[in-house]
This record gives C-alpha cells, sequence and structure tokens, in this order.
C-alpha cells in the first residue's frame, strides 16, 4: 500500500528535479498527443459536420458505423496500423513502425470517430432556422461550415476533450507501434505500463500522477477559453 | 475585448501546430534497431551497454523488449535490424526458415525454479525434471507466463520432458499471460510454483524489503542454462535491413572486451549474465 504515497512523493521529486528521462517521456507525450489532435480535428470536424447537416442516402448506416468505431479495442487498433506499417506491410517503406508519427496514427484512428460523433450530433442539433438565416444572408460553402460549428463550439470543445482523455490515456496502441523505445517513442502510459512490469509500483504511480496534473492543466485553461468566448 | 478573444484562439491554435508539426523536420541519425526480450532490458543490462556501443562503435541503439515469440516477428517482418532473445528452439525455427543470419552466442544466465518457503510439494533441492513432476502430480499450483517467451518455452520443455501431459486446462497450472515480474507477484499471490530467469528473482527479491516471499526451490541444474543468441535479420528477405550495423553490433557484443563488461555488470552487487560468446553457434 505504501508504493501509492511514495508515488505522490516521486512524482513532484520528479517534476522538480526535471528529471531527464520524465521530460523526454513528458515531451514525446505531448508531441504525440498535439500531433495526433491537430489530426483528429482536421478530420473529424469536416467528417461530423458533413454527417450532421447533409442528408443523403446511407446516412444513418454511416452514422452507425462511427459509433461502432468509437467501442474498437486500442490493441485492435494497434494490431491493424502495424500491419498496414511494418516493413512488411504496403505502407512498410514510409518506416513508420516505432515512430511518434507511427503512434499518431493508431491515436488518429481512436479519436477520429469521437470527434466526428460528437460535432455531427451536435451540428443536428443546431436551430434550423440558423441555417434558414445564413442562406438567406447568402452564405455558403465554408462560411456556412464554419459558422455552423462555431455555434456548436461547445459541444465540439466536448467532443475534443473527450479525445483527447482517450489518446492520452491509451496504452495498447501506443506500446504496439511506438514499441516504448527509450528517449524516442516512450511515452507517459507505455513508461508506466513498463514500470509496473519492472516492480517500480510506486514510478508508476508518478508517472500516472504527472499524466493527471497534465491533463488537470489543460482542462483548466481550456474552461479559461470557454468563458472567454462566451462572454 | 474581441480581438483578446481572437487572438487567444488563435494563439492556442498555433501552439499546438508548433508542437505538433515543428518535430517533424529533425533529420534522423542512422540508427541500429533491436527487438529482445524482457529479461534483458528490465535487469538494466541494455541500458548499461548502450553508452559503451555508442562510445565504441557511434552506432545509436533503440531496442523493443517483448517476448522472445514476439521479438522473432518483429523480425520475421523485417520491423528490426537484429534480434537478441533466449529461446533456442524458437531461434533454430527462425534460422530454418532464412529469416536470420549470422547467429552467434552471446552470454547465459539460469532459470531457477521458485515457490513457497514452505515448499508444499516437497521439493526443494530435486533435480528441475523430478520437481516439475511431483509438482504435477500432487496439484500444487505452478504459475506459468504462457506468452512463447524464453522462459515460457524452457517451462514447456521441462513439462514435457517431466512427463507431465493435459496440463492446459489443469486447475494446478495457471496461466497469465503476462510479463515475468508480474507472473511472480501472481505466484506469491496465489503460494504458487514459477520458473523464471534468476536476474528477475533478484530483482524481485529485493523488492520485498523484508517481507517474506518466494524462494529459491532448485537451481544449479543443467536443464536450468538460459542461453542468450544474438541474429542479424536477413537483407535476403528485406533489403531495407540495416544489415552491416547489424553484423557490426554483433562484432562488437562477441568481442572479448564487451563478453567482459557484460560479466561485470551486476544487480545487487550479483553478477547475472555469464558471457559465452567465443564460438560460432553450432560448432
Amino acid at each position: 500500500m505504501d508504493f501509492i504515497a511514495n508515488g505522490f512523493v516521486q512524482a513532484f521529486h520528479l517534476l522538480f528535479t526535471a528529471d531527464e528521462e520524465t521530460m523526454v517521456i513528458l515531451v514525446t507525450t505531448l508531441r504525440l498527443t498535439a500531433l495526433s489532435m491537430a489530426l483528429i480535428l482536421a478530420l473529424g470536424l469536416p467528417m461530423g459536420f458533413a454527417l450532421g447537416y447533409f442528408t443523403f442516402p446511407g446516412k444513418r448506416a454511416l452514422c452507425t458505423v462511427t459509433d461502432t468505431l468509437l467501442a474498437l479495442p486500442t490493441v485492435v487498433i494497434g494490431l491493424l496500423v502495424y500491419a498496414f506499417i511494418s516493413r512488411r506491410g504496403l505502407l512498410g517503406d514510409w518506416e513508420l513502425l516505432f515512430t511518434v508519427e507511427g503512434m499518431a496514427i493508431g491515436q488518429v484512428i481512436l479519436g477520429t470517430p469521437i470527434v466526428a460523433a460528437y460535432t455531427a450530433s451536435a451540428v443536428e442539433g443546431l436551430d434550423s432556422r440558423l441555417r434558414q438565416t445564413l442562406l438567406t444572408l447568402g452564405a455558403s460553402g465554408a462560411k456556412l461550415a464554419a459558422v455552423s460549428l462555431w455555434e456548436a463550439r461547445f459541444m465540439i470543445l466536448t467532443a475534443a476533450l473527450t479525445a483527447l482523455g482517450r489518446i492520452v490515456g491509451e496504452v495498447g496502441s501506443a506500446m504496439m507501434l511506438g514499441g516504448n523505445i527509450k528517449w524516442h517513442t516512450r511515452t507517459i502510459t507505455t513508461a508506466i505500463t513498463l514500470e509496473t512490469g519492472k516492480g517500480d509500483f510506486a514510478l508508476g504511480i508518478a508517472l500516472g500522477v504527472i499524466l493527471i496534473l497534465i491533463s488537470l492543466l489543460l482542462n483548466i485553461s481550456l474552461s479559461f477559453l470557454r468563458r472567454r468566448t462566451q462572454n | 475585448m474581441r480581438f483578446s478573444k481572437k487572438f487567444s484562439v488563435i494563439a492556442v491554435l498555433l501552439a499546438v501546430c508548433l508542437l505538433a508539426f515543428g518535430s517533424l523536420a529533425a533529420a534522423k541519425a542512422p540508427v541500429l534497431r533491436m527487438a529482445t526480450t524482457t529479461s534483458t532490458d528490465n535487469t538494466g543490462l541494455l541500458d548499461y551497454l548502450a553508452p559503451i556501443l555508442l562510445k565504441d562503435t557511434g552506432i545509436e541503439i533503440q531496442w523493443v523488449s517483448v517476448g522472445t515469440g514476439k521479438a522473432l516477428e518483429y523480425g520475421r517482418n523485417g520491423d528490426v535490424d537484429v534480434v537478441l532473445t533466449h529461446s533456442p528452439s524458437q531461434e533454430d525455427k527462425f534460422m530454418e526458415e532464412g529469416a536470420g543470419a549470422n547467429r552467434r552466442k552471446v552470454m547465459y544466465n539460469d532459470f531457477v525454479l521458485i515457490g513457497p518457503a514452505s515448499d508444499p510439494a516437497g521439493v526443494k533441492g530435486k533435480p528441475v525434471v523430478q520437481a516439475f513432476a511431483t509438482i504435477a502430480a500432487k496439484g500444487e499450483k505452478l504459475v506459468s507466463r504462457a506468452d512463447k517467451s524464453g522462459t515460457h518455452t524452457a517451462e514447456l520443455k521441462l513439462l514435457e520432458k517431466a512427463g507431465v501431459k493435459d496440463f492446459d486446462k489443469a486447475p494446478w497450472y495457471v496461466q497469465t499471460g503476462q510479463g515475468m515480474l508480474k507472473t511472480i507477484n501472481i505466484a506469491d499471490e496465489q503460494n504458487g510454483y514459477a520458473l523464471t530467469d534468476r536476474g528477475t528473482f533478484i530483482k524481485y527479491d529485493a523488492g520485498l524489503n523484508g517481507r517474506k516471499g518466494l524462494v529459491i526451490i532448485c537451481e544449479g541444474d543443467n536443464e536450468l542454462l538460459n542461453k542468450y543468441s544474438v541474429m542479424a535479420v536477413s537483407p535476403l528477405k528485406h533489403p531495407n535491413v540495416k544489415y552491416d550495423l547489424a553484423l557490426k553490433y554483433i562484432d562488437w557484443i562477441t568481442s572479448s572486451k564487451v563478453q567482459e563488461d557484460i560479466a561485470n555488470f551486476k544487480v545487487e552487487g550479483k553478477q547475472l549474465f555469464f558471457p559465452e560468446a567465443e564460438k560460432r553457434y553450432g560448432h
């Protein structure tokens, strides 16, 4: 039991002494998360907007597929992506396996359905008069999408935070695609798995505490941002 | 107010983009990739050798540590340039398939059979094959990694030699599917026996901090030798692998200087690995 208390002490020790290994793990985690989130939003927002805004044949089926993808186990995503980016795979020549970029592919597959599904229901839920007003005012295409998404911004923020939560705490695909290589692809979650496997439970807890602190910091700054855009 | 609102949104987006794509442009230094087993990594041997390798040869090594089965699979798929594993039978198959090249012995350590200090099966100090037969006959718990690792393969071979059959579903055979240390911890919780490499046991023992845990039941038996070999991934199947770097690495780790370094590596004051590189494999 005492390893939990030790973990908290160690977490602050690692942070305040700027332990080199911990810092590299932290930066790798942030790099991976930022890269993944940028791609997830770039893909998920237009997909979600299209799903929520337009009516087209097969729309219901597509929504069902998106919702089902929310339940994909991370290890399965890891295996699927591995099959493609292994040197034997279709994209093997790109040498993405065991790199942060390769790990990001898994995260994107994990996070995009979340953003797409939430955005779709947010856009669907918008007041239908908004669309009519915009059309009357002569808005079209990109302008229309931009204003609709802006109106749905709080739901979308929730979507982004949910996706962020899922990818930052994920370990299955990060382990498979990144390989947990020290100084290169070791993230907080894969490091926790390693330290637990080595029997260093306190260090595992310490890294967990650091992960929670980062999430806390992110959420505080986002809620600040949210308040600014509200008034 | 309006300006600062927009400004803060743009600032956040910019920061995210910088963080995301800023590092993509960084040049990639040539590195050697190795797949190896958890036992070499968890004991700290690889962390100890990596800076020596960099100093001696200028090669930067990156490794993934997984079970021997998965490590060899990475080799078969050409995802790594070199493999360092400890399962002679699986390695034989790997070589026969033409997946590997220039296999060399590197070092050995030994497995130990550990179990509760009370030794409910009464096998302490017995030859290990006999101990396995007795544990199975008495139905005492045997906790297995069951993950195709080198340790698991060695355990299966011992069970076969002991003439134990149909253990897959036996209530006394606990299959964890997890790494060595987790498996030892499960054996500890369940008062069971387990086969482990000595290095992981020493780590576990040191981590007990005086608490009573599992102890060594059988050791020093010839059947318990745990041999590590290194193999380059064959460039015939995967022209992209860094075969030249792999050969350099193999020459380096089998050189007498590095063999001495390996002998000098200690955990908790104990030598863990014993050099064995003087001969080509099988000669």
